[in-house]
Formats: C-alpha cells, structure tokens, sequence
C-alpha cells in the first residue's frame, strides 16, 4: 500500500508529454523553499494499493500515446515509500508506459532502490546545493547520498534531468554557476537542466500547517537575474528549461 | 442547362465528372481537391491595404462598443436580399464586396421573426420606431411569433414563464440552416434557377397533396430569392450568373450567397459551411495558371473573413442574455479526413486559420477544426500553436461524425451541430432544464422559485432523506412530461417558422428533397449528475418552507463527482443523456423531423442559473450551470484530463446535435517551452478524440489577464475567449458572465 496525496492527470511539466503525476506522501528534506510540506509526513488517511493505482493510470493510456508521455511519480519524496514504487514502476514498466522518478535522491541503494531505477525510464533528480554545509541550511540533511546517487545513475546509464530551485542569495552567483558546470561534467547521462526560479506560493500552506516560513526576506528572482545562469548552461552544452 | 455550361470556360483545367451533369459540390472536390500536407511556411503575411482597411474596420467596432453595443440601424427598410443599395466600408480598399445594408456595421430590421424584437430593439437602443413598419407588421403582416403564440397552450406557456424551458425560437430567427453557398461559384445563378424551375416542374402532374401544394410554393419562394441575389450582387456591379472564373470571383460569389442569407434571416446561428476547402480549388488552379500569387490569394481570405467579422444582427438585450456577446455563428468547417482516406486540408485550411494572425484575434467566423487523429501532424501543430497563441478555434471530432455520416461533406452549424451541407438542415430547438426537472420531480411539479404549480397530477417527495430510486422514478415521471411538453412547443414553432418566416435564400442553395432534424437540447445536465450522485452515495436531506417546498438540501457525507473519471457518477450521466433521448424519439415530430439533442448552453448557462433553485448536489441558487456538458466549476480535481475523459463518455449516438465541452488551461501548464505546448496540446486532442470526445473548446490564457480585461477593457479589444461553442470579444459579455468565465476550471498545475 502507498501513501498518496493527490494525482493530476495532466502533468505537461513533469517529463515529456502528458504524465499522469502522482504526489505521494513523505520527504526526508525540510527545504526552506518547500511549496508543498503538507506533503512531508509519511502517513495519511489516503492509503492506496498498487492495483488501484494503476487501474487507475491505465485509463490514460491513449494521452500517454498520443503525447509521447507517462507516468511520473513525484511528492514529496517517492522513494520514501521504496517497497510500493517497486512494485508499481514494475507493473507500468510490463505495461510498457514511460516512467519518470522525480527525486531529491536521498536514499540507501538498497535492493528496492536498484531495482525502481532499472525499471524506470527516467529520472529527475533535484540538486538543493552543491556545498554540504549550504545544503544542510537549506533541507536539514546532508548532500551526499543525493551526490551517491547521481554516481549511481551514471553508472546505470540512466537518463536524468537536474532539477535546481534558483534561489537569490544561495545558488544564483556566477561561481555557483561555474561550479555546478564543473561538477556536471562527468555526468553523460544528464539529458537537460530544468531551472525552477524560486517562488513564495507555498507560503500560504506552511500558515495553515502552523509552521513559520523562514524565506520572508527572499523575493522571487527576475528574469533578467535568470537569464545570464540560462545562457552559461546552455554555452556549456545543455538542454536547459526554465519554469518562469 | 449542364449542356450550357459544359463547355464553359470557368470549368477549364478542373478534372470533369458528375458535378458537371447534375449539382453535386461533393464529387467536384473529391476530383478537385489538392490535400496538403505541408507545413506554414508558404504563408503571407498581411498587405498594407489588408492593415489599412482593417483598421478602418477596427475604428468602427470601437465606435459601435463604446455607443453601447450599436453604431447605426435602419428602422425603415425591412430587410431583404436587395432591399438595401451597395454598401462599402472603403471602396477603393475592398476586393470581396458587400455589406448587409448601405453601410458599415449599420443594422437591419427583420421583422418576420416577430415584430416584438424589433420595438425591443428600438427601445433599447433608444431607436424611433418607423410608424408605416409597426402599422405593416401590426396590422397587415402576421409573424412567426403571433403563429406561435396562437397555438402554444397554457402548459407550454407555463414552462417558458418557469424557465424550464428556455430560448425557444417563438420570437427571432431560428437559424441553424446552412445553405450550400458553394453552389453560387461552381455554377452560377441562372443554373440554380433553371434547376429549381425543373423542380418546381416535375411536380406538374402531381394530385395537389398538401405536401406538393407547400413544395410548389417553397420553390417559388427559393426562385424568387436567387432573382434576388442576381440583383443585389448586380447593385456591387458583379454579375454571379455565370459560374467563377477565378479564386476572387469564388470567394465573392460564396459571400453572395452567404450574404443573401443575412440579409433574409436574423437566425440565431447563420453558419457558413464548408467552403475553405472548396475554394482552395480555384486558389490551385489560379497559382498553376500563374494569375495570383500566395499573396494575393491570402490577401483575398483575408478580406473576405473582415467582411465576416462584420455581420451583424439588431436584437434586444434580453437575447443578448442568453447568446452573449453578439455572436452570428459564421461557423466554418475546416479541415478533416475525406472517405477516400485522403486529408481535406488543404493549403486554404491554413490561410482560413492564419487570419488570426493576420487580423488579430476575433471570435468570428467561429473557425472549427475537424479534428482527426489522422490529421496531418504539420495541420495539427499549426491549429494547436493558433489555439495557443488566440483562443479562437473550437475543435470538432471528425473521426468520430465522418463515419457516422458516413459523408466527408458535414459542417458545423452554430456551436456543435453536424449537417451534411446541402442535404440535411436543422429545427432549432435550445433546451429543457433537467436540473429544474429533478425538482418538479422532488416538488410535485410545483416550480422551487415561483412557488407555482407548472404540472399537474405529480406527487411530491415527502421523506426526510432522500431515497435514490424514488427520485429516479419520479425524475423519469417528470422527464416524460417535459419531453412531450417540450417538442409539442417545437413542433408549433418550427410549423410558423416555415409558415411566416421561411428561409428561402438557404435553401434555395440546397437540395429540394433535405432531411429535417429536431434538435432537441439539455441544459443542467452536470447539475443533475452530480445531484443524482449525491442522493446515491450522500445522504441527501430536503429542507422544505412553510408551502412544502424543497427550497435547500442538506448533504451528509462526501460522494463522486462528474469530471473526475469516475464510472460511479459519470455513467449516470451516460444512461440520462440515454433517457431523455428515447423519451423525445418516441414524440411525433412536425415535418417527419429526425429528431436528435445536444449537450450546449452556449452562455445560457448564466441565466438558467438565475432562474433555478438551491439543488441537491450543493449548488446554490442563482449560481451559474457548468456550461455544456462541463463538470461543474471546480468539482473536477484530478486535472484536466480526467475531466475530458468524464465527458468524453458521453454517448454520441444519443446527443448527434453535439456535446460541447470548454477546455481552459494557463500556458504554463501546457508545457514548458513553445513546441512543449504545442506537442502537448496535440496530444491531449488526439487522445481526447481518440476517446470519443465530440467538441473541445481551447482556451490557453492566464486569469489574470482576465481580470485585467475586466477593469481595462479599452486595453483588450481584440481579446478572445471560447464559451460554449463559440467565441466572443471578452469585454462584451456580462459582468455576470465575465465573472462566470473567471471562477470556472482553469486547468493549473504547480
């Protein structure tokens, strides 16, 4: 059984095409940027089988052919609940749907772990930050089973997608930009960059959770502060995307 | 005649057959048509005159907004074919020519529809009414709206004063008829006339039924009307007697045709057809003979949609209530598969549509897309990146209509109503409110609003929760009634309509022997769905006022709602889109009228909101319908697919008058680049199709640029938005229905 807060049956902006994206339950990050901590928690009253689920996704089947798209399974954290992704990345994989893992890759390659990312065509892996100290600030944990992970990926030959919140003050510098083009390079198997520009629309849900929202000095980034980081992945040779 | 015109000079470089024995459009462009499957390159760009004159036009339109929706009428001169003297936006600029009177965006008057819209025209336009027409259509002429008057009994009145039966067209011109206007290019008049004398003859020495008797007089009426549309093209100093000799002379003679029209009916829907296609014929056969360039033959579409986006028709603000935003319903049919497996697009398919970016955006002519998954993939990618880039084209599922049909030569009349063009022409008939049904069904047919007794002999539910399967039986009790109820008042209106207001310029351009449809239509059809889920799977409590009346209900617990895909709730909507179809095919149909439904509000949806009660799903009183067949505002939470996919079930073969779905989504969700959003929105139509979908409506737009349009409307005259079926100027509708646009689904993802 998973644990599963909500899905959209018309994610275009989650991998290729049109993806059925569903936002499971639990993150072991407690990012400051977090447009969704209502999904942190492991636990909730929504528990469903993988049979449900992907009874479920199999009525899209058509848009998934027509589109070029999939499945992409996101949170949250996905591989919080390794045993259930297993299991459901196996039946979509035997149904010969496309399969997407949007993670923060904070996880122990166990048998589940190398298993999902075998079975599952492509993964988009978030990078908070490079430095271990900035990224301890940002999420409260480490960087480097998230690093451990990327190595892993390369080694399986996995297409992947770096995801990069671009947030003023922390990762939007030209030296940061120059350093993730370095660290990037060995990695052949990273397909494109997606940039997410920093947003406050999660604010309000971290009110009605109680909580404090700790980014009230941040504004959400121009996109005349955007564009030289843009350029200089692109002059480096990567497929960049922006969500602006 | 077909000898006459065999060696005809206009025919040279065509692939003969039997077009040139008898009228047929359809095995002209079978042998004719050159499919394209190329991309949008060889497009041009507007012409300085096209921007000139469109500018001018442009001036005009404000001029007509800012004087409070008007800019000059003729209160004097009923309208007819040749009633009026040539009118010119800008001679010297004009290539296509012809206006519906003596002057630009100048209405006309038609009174045969019912005298009443006039005097309410004038009145609210603060016009003086023309005391010779008023005494004429007062004393003299009879109209369709006192025929319809004189027949309708008590209960028919009582349901249009309750508003469960709303629309009808007892007092304005029903419309949705469209004639063949190609017919006026490929053979010109004096053939269409000889051939209505053959018609006319061959009844001769007939016994004079009452059938042949009203066939002689409709013929006579027809030949008079094309004498007329002689005249009038002659007043422009153009003679269509003849067949066209070239593209312009096509596209003029089509515009005749449809002018004429126009001129003769101010029917709710005047819908163009099917001519992008055909005249893409001539279009070919002008650059093989090297006499027009690509940019004199779009120069060419260009003018002739200006003088489309002209149309216009003098009715009351009470009209403009239910069809808002002054819509005519030029609706044109582009694109398409043929039987032969061949693509109908042709490179005109793409020039029709490239207008938008050539003019701007604008709701008319309501370009339509018939949609096929087979398309070719260059056709669909152009449509989706117009879509995305407009908001003005609606999306028809040929795949689905062509075969059933079982002809390539369909076309949408008004929003989602499929007729085979020249052949098949429709009664109009708006629709009956289900959702105020379900309460006559809960109220003993006592209405929840008035407080009147519409119906007699219904019992009233008196449990304090209520029970699935009475209310299903007491519901198909009701239904039963209303559809009696219903098509006895159409069947009134449709037998006045020929009677006092024939449309005799249409079908004069179509076949003698045409197939009548009833269209029949529902309204509230998510409300009901929704409210039936509710009584089945809540707990569904009635409260009542001191007469008895449910006024209000109160919901325990959480049930399915339509829009997400559901099978629990949407095949109720499938089995009562059933019902009350094969409650209306049982009825008697005037003129052996196929009858048929759709699943359309167009914006009516507003006002059937006003005028229907607190309902059981939850929705309070006065709260807008969903438009169509759309999931109620905000009911539909798993995304924008599985709304489709709920509506998408609905049968076809039980609404063959179309089932109208509004798709509204923010770019940023479709996608994160251009071609993300182009290749998406390709797909999500394909797939939508692919699942039977009938209609899409596409909107790609962000709120806020809504709300600002709302407070800056001088900042947006162009702005287009598709609702129900067609599109309008944004800034005309409601403020009601401004809001109503605004607060309904707008697809977003994070």
């Amino acid at each position: 059984m998973g644990y599963i807060h909500s899905v959209e049956t018309m994610g275009a902006v989650d991998g290729p095409g049109l993806r059925y994206v569903v936002f499971m339950q639990g993150c072991p990050f407690r990012c400051l940027f977090c447009h969704n901590p209502d999904t942190w928690q492991v636990l909730s009253s929504h528990r469903q089988s993988v049979d449900t689920v992907l009874a479920d996704i199999l009525k899209y089947r058509d848009f998934f052919r027509f589109s070029g798209g999939g499945v992409t399974l996101s949170g949250g954290e996905p591989l919080m609940q390794p045993e259930f992704v297993r299991a459901l990345v196996g039946e979509l994989r035997k149904a010969g749907i496309h399969v997407a893992i949007d993670t923060c890759g904070y996880v122990d390659l166990n048998e589940d772990i190398q298993d999902i990312v075998a079975q599952a065509n492509l993964f988009l892996l978030d990078i908070k930050h490079l430095d271990n100290t900035i990224h301890q600030q940002l999420t409260g944990k480490p960087n480097d089973k998230t690093l451990a992970f990327l190595d892993f990926l390369r080694q399986k030959k996995k297409h992947t997608w770096i995801r990069i919140v671009l947030l003023p003050g922390y990762n939007m510098d030209d030296a940061y930009t120059a350093r993730l083009i370095d660290f990037l390079r060995p990695y052949e198997n990273v397909d494109k960059i997606e940039l997410l520009p920093y947003h406050d629309k999660g604010k309000i849900k971290w009110q009605e959770l109680g909580l404090t929202y700790q980014l009230e000095h941040i504004m959400p980034p121009t996109q005349a502060a955007v564009e030289p980081i843009v350029n200089r992945l692109r002059q480096a040779g990567y497929d960049v995307l922006v969500n602006m | 005649m077909f000898e006459q015109l065999k060696d005809n000079a206009a025919w040279s470089g065509f692939n003969g057959g039997e077009w040139q024995t008898k009228i047929d459009v359809v095995d002209f462009i079978r042998r004719n048509i050159t499919p394209y499957e190329g991309d949008s390159s060889f497009l041009a760009g507007p012409t300085e005159r096209t921007t000139a004159l469109w500018a001018e036009v442009s001036e005009l339109m404000k001029k007509e907004t800012a004087n409070n929706g008007l800019l000059d009428a003729d209160v004097s001169t009923p309208s007819a074919i040749d009633a009026y003297a040539a009118g010119y936006i800008n001679k010297d600029k004009e290539i296509i020519v012809g206006l519906q009177t003596d002057a630009p965006l100048k209405r006309a008057i038609m009174p045969y529809g019912g005298y009443r819209m006039v005097q309410a025209s004038c009145e609210a336009y603060g016009l003086k009414e023309d005391e010779k027409v008023k005494e004429i259509f007062t004393k003299y002429r009879k109209t369709h709206n006192e025929g319809v008057f004189q027949a309708y009994t008590p209960e028919i009145r009582a349901c249009r004063k309750s508003a469960i039966i709303t629309g009808l067209p007892d007092a304005y011109g029903r419309g949705r008829i469209i004639g063949d206007y190609r017919r006026v290019a490929l053979y010109g008049l004096d053939a269409l006339i000889e051939e209505k004398q053959a018609e006319k003859a061959s009844s001769e020495h007939l016994e004079m039924t009452e059938k042949v008797i009203r066939e002689r007089e409709e013929l006579s009426e027809q030949i008079l009307a094309l004498e007329a549309m002689k005249r009038m093209a002659a007043s422009y100093e153009i003679d269509i007697s003849k067949p066209a000799k070239t593209f312009k002379e096509a596209v003029q003679a089509v515009y005749f045709g449809y002018l004429a029209a126009v001129k003769d009916q101010n029917g709710a829907a005047m819908s163009l057809g099917r001519v992008s296609s055909f005249l893409d014929i001539y279009a070919e056969r002008d650059l093989k003979n090297g006499v027009a360039t690509e940019s004199e033959l779009q120069e060419i579409m260009d003018d002739f949609i200006i003088k489309l986006r002209m149309i216009r028709f003098l009715r009351t603000p009470e009209y403009n209530e239910l069809f808002s935003g002054d819509p005519v319903w030029v609706t044109e049919s582009v694109g398409g598969m043929g039987l032969d497996g061949r693509t109908m697009v042709t490179k005109n398919s793409f020039r029709i549509l490239h207008t938008l970016n050539n003019l701007g955006p604008a709701p008319e002519p309501n370009l339509t897309v018939l949609w096929s998954t087979s398309l070719p993939e260059n056709f669909k990618k152009f449509c989706a990146k117009i879509s995305i880039d407009t908001s003005s084209i609606q999306y028809e599922n040929d795949d689905l209509m062509r075969p059933m049909f079982e002809s390539d030569d369909y076309g949408i009349a008004c929003c989602v109503s499929p007729m085979i063009i020249g052949r098949e022409m429709q009664f109009f008939g708006a629709r009956a409110n289900l959702a105020k049904a379900l309460l006559y069904a809960i109220n003993g047919g006592v209405d929840e609003r008035l407080g009147m007794k519409v119906v007699d002999g219904f019992e009233p539910i008196t449990s304090d929760v209520l029970d699935y399967d009475e209310v299903c039986r007491k519901f198909d009790a009701v239904m039963t009634w209303l559809a009696r109820t219903y098509v006895s008042a159409l069947n009134i209106i449709h037998y006045m309509h020929d009677k006092y207001y024939y449309e005799k310029a249409q079908l004069a351009l179509m076949n003698k022997d045409i197939v009548r449809k009833l269209g029949c239509g529902i309204a509230g059809f998510s409300v009901v769905v929704d409210s039936l889920s509710a009584i089945k799977y809540a707990k569904v409590k009635p409260i009542r006022n001191e007469a008895g009346i449910a006024v209000d209900f109160e919901i325990e617990g959480d049930f399915p709602k339509y829009g997400n895909n559901d099978d629990r709730v949407d095949q109720i909507g499938v089995a009562l889109v059933k019902q009350f179809m094969d409650k209306i095919r049982q009825l008697h149909t005037y003129r052996e009228a196929v009858p048929t439904q759709s699943i359309l509000t167009i914006t009516s949806n507003v006002v059937y909101g006003k005028k229907t009660g607190n309902t059981p799903d939850g929705r309070k009183a006065n709260v807008p319908f969903a438009p169509g067949a759309n999931p109620l505002h905000g009911r539909d939470t798993k995304g924008a697919t599985a709304s489709l996919c709920s509506v998408a079930k609905l049968p076809f073969e039980d609404a063959k008058d179309g089932i109208s779905n509004t798709f509204s989504i923010i770019p940023n969700s479709l996608g994160k680049t251009e071609d993300d959003r182009i290749h998406n929105l390709t797909g999500l139509l394909d797939g939508y199709m692919f699942k039977h979908g009938q209609h899409l409506n596409v909107n790609v737009l962000n709120r806020e640029t809504l709300l600002d349009a709302m407070d800056h409307p001088e900042k947006y005259p162009q702005l287009t938005i598709r609702v129900s079926g067609y599109a309008v100027n944004f800034i005309k509708l409601t403020k009601a229905q401004q809001q109503d646009v605004i607060s309904r689904t707008f697809h977003e993802s994070l």
